[in-house]
């Protein structure tokens, strides 16, 4: 029996492996995630065959409420969520398994505590390895959700907030310490260490801001990924060790490659939080002024253009104006009018996540280029619309070395031979920082909320 | 049967494939990927039920309880996560919604 369910393991960590390869491409991506759908089924219905899971009736009945329970929540959100909300969605889920890492950790350490009799000394420090990291991201990922859900708003930060984290941290790995080398454990220390852990994890997050945020999550999800590996070695589950190792790393390059295109090094994202530092340093005399435009002249401009390319960020999501820029993209098309979409790799609140909205709204993906790609497409762009984008078209970021968003790698959106900005109001973005693009001489204002002026901007074409 | 050394070997070969299968990826698919790694790290549904399956004591059930409701739901939230995400990508061809 059990070599019936080492073989559905390794078939399940085959199919995970394949179907992560598979995800990395728009054709096959899809195919990719019902592989790996297929090796999780398998796995979890060989894991009824493990011995001891169906030893006593309670625990078995529990379990079948428990993975009834947890599907349902779990499968009524996902399906409800709009795609704006997504990231907080992937938080949640992802601190659900670092949960349950760290409750399979609680569990073998409260045994342990109870029984007297104590693991291989190996095991016992990766239980305990797994259990902190699995609560800090479990914790810190409900702090995540509830920062880009809206209900947590402000980032709070208590006085000698870094001091008081370094010694919570201390002392949860002294605790952590003594329970894996020690040679007597209790209950109460094992609940402390874990109080401790998931404290730590609210903690550490609290200070951080929206905008950081993705990086964060992402770094969470590599940390799951270790604490479930941990956990496997604990449990001598080869499938767990090698899916959450897999899911361990290749979250860490995703994380690096979140944190590169922000240009802020995960510590800076993990250890200050932005814009603090910068302030009066960097404000500097603007040239020129903010100049407003009308829909209309704004629409002739594009639809006698033979390039335009539209920059949409964040703000355009919030506003839900994708369809209409769509539209607009199909107008301008039958007149023949070159369109394309820049993505600046942040653009959203995720890498990939403005291509999901744009491809929610029927853009073709083949249209939409990256930063690097159309970069020096801009001097002989007509027409750069962005919409409700901010610091990613920000030029100050190639120029003013004292700006805290300087090194950042924007789009030039101020190369094109003419600039449109959709924006709100006269504020500044979510860094807080003045937008020289605004001023330049070659950029209009249109102001609005994105729908309503994207859609006097069809009303606009439509009328030529 | 995972000897000290063979884990060992397993952990390291699994953080390059890890490395190596995402080091291909475009950035249009960044989020959907990480929500598919997000369901992947859902195997620790698995070790919840093994360990939900031996608890004996109240405390050690309660904590198994929540640990395999919680594994249940990254699994099941992180696949309808994704799928969604996906369908986006379905087809290159106008007017798909």
């Amino acid at each position: 029996m059990s070599t019936v369910v080492q073989i559905v393991y390794f078939l399940a960590a085959v199919l995970f492996i394949l179907g992560l390869k598979k995800m990395s491409s728009p054709v096959t991506a899809r195919g990719g995630i019902v592989w790996a759908g297929v090796g999780m089924v398998a796995a979890s219905l060989v894991a009824f065959l493990e011995p001891g899971v169906l030893a006593h009736s309670t625990n078995a009945i529990l379990i079948v409420v428990a993975i009834a329970l947890g599907s349902a929540i779990a499968y009524f959100t996902a399906k409800r969520v709009a795609m704006t909300d997504m990231p907080q969605m992937i938080a949640i889920y992802n601190g659900m398994g670092g949960g349950a890492a760290a409750a399979i950790a609680a569990v073998e350490l409260v045994k342990v505590a109870g029984s007297g009799h104590s693991l291989d000394t190996v095991i016992m420090v990766l239980a305990v390895l797994g259990g902190l990291i699995g609560a800090v991201s479990f914790s810190g990922s409900a702090v995540a959700f509830a920062k880009l859900q809206g209900i947590m708003r402000k980032t709070i930060r208590l006085p000698m907030h870094q001091i008081i984290n370094l010694v919570l941290f201390a002392a949860t790995v002294i605790a952590g310490f003594y329970i894996g080398f020690g040679d007597h454990v209790s209950i109460t220390l094992v609940l402390a260490f874990f109080i401790m852990a998931l404290v730590f994890g609210i903690m550490v997050t609290t200070p951080i801001g929206g905008a950081d945020m993705p990086v964060v999550i992402s770094l969470f999800n590599a940390f799951t990924g270790l604490a479930v590996a941990f956990e496997g070695f604990v449990l001598n589950n080869a499938a767990m060790i090698i899916a959450g190792t897999v899911v361990g790393s290749s979250g860490t390059l995703l994380t690096q490659l979140m944190a590169k295109a922000m240009n802020r090094p995960i510590s800076n994202v993990l250890f200050s939080s932005f814009g603090s530092d910068s302030g009066a340093a960097a404000e500097e005399d603007i040239e020129g002024s903010m100049k407003e435009i009308e829909a209309n002249d704004a629409a002739i401009m594009m639809a006698y253009a033979q390039k335009v390319v539209i920059i949409p960020g964040y703000g355009m999501a919030v506003a839900q104006a994708q369809h209409k820029v769509q539209e607009l993209t199909q107008l301008l098309e039958e007149r023949g009018v070159k369109v394309k979409f820049a993505i600046h790799p942040v653009a959203g609140r995720m890498p990939g996540h403005m291509n999901v909205l744009l491809a929610e709204a029927g853009v073709e993906y083949d249209k939409i280029v990256d930063l690097e790609e159309v970069n020096p497409e801009f001097p002989t762009t007509d027409v750069a619309l962005v919409i409700g984008a901010n610091d990613v078209v920000n030029p100050v970021a190639r120029s003013n070395p004292d700006s805290p968003i300087y090194g950042m790698p924007i789009l030039d959106a101020d190369k094109a031979k003419n600039c449109i900005v959709i924006k709100r109001g006269k504020g500044s973005g979510f860094s807080g920082i003045e937008n020289h693009l605004f001023y330049a001489d070659n950029t209009r204002m249109l102001y609005g909320d994105g729908q309503k002026a994207v859609g006097a901007l069809i009303a606009g074409v439509k009328q030529l | 049967m995972i000897e000290g050394f063979t884990a060992l070997y397993i952990f390291m070969l699994s953080a390059f494939t890890g490395y190596e299968v995402i080091s291909r990826v475009p950035v249009i698919l960044h989020t959907p990927l990480m929500s598919g790694s997000n369901f992947v790290h859902g195997i620790v549904l698995v070790g919840a039920m093994v360990a939900m399956g031996h608890a004996d004591t109240t405390l050690e059930m309660v904590i198994g309880f929540f640990g395999v409701a919680l594994a249940a739901g990254n699994a099941v939230g992180g696949y309808v996560a994704t799928v969604r995400m996906l369908e986006m990508f379905k087809s290159s061809t106008r007017g798909s919604k």
